[in-house]
């Protein structure tokens, strides 16, 4: 038993240590900066960069709506699924596995060529056109993540049964889906959402071929340039993400008990 | 003749060829409480989803008050449901889950808040208004879903098994209040379940349900005592059968393992030699002979159930096994196991059953 134990422990370390090691020289490289000795330098730098806050700011807002966008779409959808249509729910996994399969690449190359400025809809014509493109990507990227956080949420709750119940005591579509499904699962649609804010702010291909002043490619753009400040930014952006995962952690404990049965 | 409160005509539901509500016709009047009661799979749920507008007939039609409610939504039907699961709303506290209704039927705050108060007074949970609903016990819970049904005053009331994910006790005294709740507001009442004893003790009227067919459909003490056909009698209540031999048509007379009684119950059509199975409660059956039982036999006890107040005993009578309860005596003990006993049956409560 002590034994099995032993190698229980050796294997979380060795674990721990591919995490973090790398990590912990990321962060001490990201202090040196400064010849000889260890400062916040990089961070100061990075901090004083107005293109910093200005990009992290537009993907912010983009993450904002894409997650608006996303939850409109995913969340209707999955109470569908469920509800009325369960055989669909094989073929609509599939589907939301698809942007994890097709490479970011692909799906922004086919954007372009559909909605360029001499298509039907020429959404690349103009700026505000092409971010929503960009949010249109998004929720593509961030579609296995909200789909599953969204249906994982729909499965802790009878939705069939509460649905009935509200339908019986008068309620229509809208109320049953804001007053009764929604408040159930806003712990898994929030979840949902700051993963999709992760992978948004994080995003690089589709940004950068749709030109737009996001922070992926920011991040890229320093990190070609100079030498301590992309350390710090990976830092910072490490740091917005636990973030992003310590306030899904935070939520759950808001998360709707369940009926205690006896 | 004035039309009932609820019309149910010619009612067929199918789910691709599994037909399984086959033409049922039923009339209920207005204030009733009627159990449909059956096994897994007759039809009754079904039913009762039809009713509350969450299936939708494959043919037939359904009136309330003479008026066809089968095109209409569930939200349109004025109609309160209980369901098994009891299905609060987690996110919403006791007095929020009440008010649901009201507040969707536009009702205002003040009188929510008093029609609030009401119900909850009057499934006695007065004070627990702004607890959630897994802060209660599964009993607490049914009488909030049941106080939720009632809150918008609804003109009929449809329950789904309520009673079933519930232990024993909780069980007798959540039904013996669900009946007062319902002969205080006097609201039609649907109640489906395929516990015979919960549909016995409760129902004004009972519909026993076979294969999506209504069997029988009369009053607990019809059901019980007039069983119109072998399942009702085997599916509510205890029910023996013993094989006999018609001796004397005419004379309605039987040989039963060599004794010989008259039946008043025997059809008309049967003939001399033919052989018939006759039923009868177990509470039809006595041990030793007394008046007004008279049919005689003689057995060996081959089961002994001691169940407090009443002893039930199997008596095997040679090809025969009969079923009788005993009251239990504190100076006398039951029979033995294997020992010879005589039992007698009362000819008048014998039943002759169709197939």
């Amino acid at each position: 038993m002590k034994y099995n134990r032993l190698w229980a422990w050796i294997v979380i370390a060795l674990g721990f240590a591919y995490f973090f090691v790398p990590l912990l020289a990321t962060f001490i490289f990201s202090l040196r900066m400064r010849r000889g000795e260890l400062s916040f330098d990089a961070y100061a730098s990075v901090f004083s960069d107005p293109r910093f806050f200005a990009s992290f700011g537009y993907s912010l807002v983009i993450g904002v709506f894409t997650i608006i966008v996303g939850v409109l779409v995913v969340v209707p959808a999955v109470y569908y699924v469920r509800l009325r249509l369960p055989w669909l729910r094989p073929i609509m996994e599939f589907i939301t596995l698809l942007p994890l399969v097709i490479p970011a690449l692909v799906l922004v190359y086919g954007y372009i060529r559909l909605y360029n400025s001499s298509s039907i809809l020429p959404l690349t014509g103009s700026v505000l056109g092409t971010d929503i493109l960009l949010i249109c990507a998004c929720v593509t990227l961030a579609l296995p993540y909200l789909y599953r956080a969204v249906d994982t949420g729909m499965s802790t709750i009878d939705i069939r049964t509460l649905t009935e119940a509200a339908q019986i005591l008068g309620a229509s579509q809208w109320v049953i889906i804001s007053r009764v499904v929604f408040p159930n699962i806003m712990v898994a649609v929030l979840s949902g959402a700051f993963l999709t804010l992760a992978i948004v702010i994080g995003e690089f291909t589709i940004a950068s071929l749709l030109n737009r002043p996001a922070f992926g490619p920011y991040l890229v753009g320093v990190g070609t340039n100079r030498a301590y400040e992309p350390s710090a930014l990976a830092i910072i952006s490490l740091l917005v993400t636990w973030g992003a995962m310590g306030m899904i952690q935070l939520l759950a404990r808001f998360a709707p008990k369940t009926a205690r049965k006896d | 003749m004035a039309e009932p409160f609820l019309r149910i005509a010619k009612l067929v539901k199918a789910f691709g060829a599994n037909q399984v509500v086959k033409g049922v016709d039923l009339a209920f009047e207005k204030g009733e409480f009627v159990s449909l009661l059956g096994p897994s799979g007759c039809g009754k749920t079904t039913i009762l989803r039809m009713v509350a507008g969450f299936e939708q007939p494959s043919s037939g039609d359904i009136f309330v008050q003479g008026q066809s409610i089968t095109g209409l939504a569930p939200n349109q039907r004025q109609i309160g449901m209980v369901f098994q699961a009891y299905a609060l709303f987690p996110n919403m506290t006791v007095a929020d889950n009440i008010a649901f209704g009201l507040k969707i039927a536009g009702m205002a705050k003040p009188q929510r808040l008093i029609r609030v108060d009401q119900m909850l007074e009057l499934i006695g949970l007065s004070g627990l208004g702004q607890r959630f609903p897994f802060e209660l016990s599964g009993g607490q819970q049914q009488r909030v879903a049941l106080a939720r049904a009632l809150a918008p005053s609804p003109q009929m009331l449809l329950l789904d098994e309520p009673l079933s994910a519930l232990d024993a006790k909780i069980r007798v005294s959540l039904r013996e209040q669900i009946r007062a709740i319902q002969r205080e507001l006097g609201i039609t009442t649907l109640f489906v379940t395929h516990d015979q004893e919960e549909a016995l003790s409760i129902s004004d009227r009972i519909v026993v349900m076979n294969g999506g067919k209504v069997d029988q459909f009369g009053t607990p003490f019809e059901i019980y005592n007039r069983p119109a056909t072998r399942f009702v009698a085997s599916f509510v209540g205890q029910l023996n059968t013993l094989n006999a031999i018609v001796a004397d048509a005419a004379g309605q007379r039987v040989t039963i393992g060599g004794a010989s009684a008259v039946i008043p119950a025997l059809p008309a059509g049967v003939h001399n030699g033919q052989a018939i199975a006759l039923t009868m409660r177990p509470e039809a059956v006595g041990l030793g002979a007394s008046a007004g039982r008279d049919i005689a036999l003689s057995g060996t006890v081959s089961e002994v159930h001691f169940l407090g107040s009443v002893i039930r005993l199997k008596v095997d009578l040679g090809g025969n096994a009969i079923s009788l309860d005993t009251f239990n005596d504190q100076r006398t003990p039951p029979p033995a196991y294997g020992s010879p006993v005589q039992i007698g049956i009362a000819a008048q409560d014998v039943l002759v059953l169709n197939a």
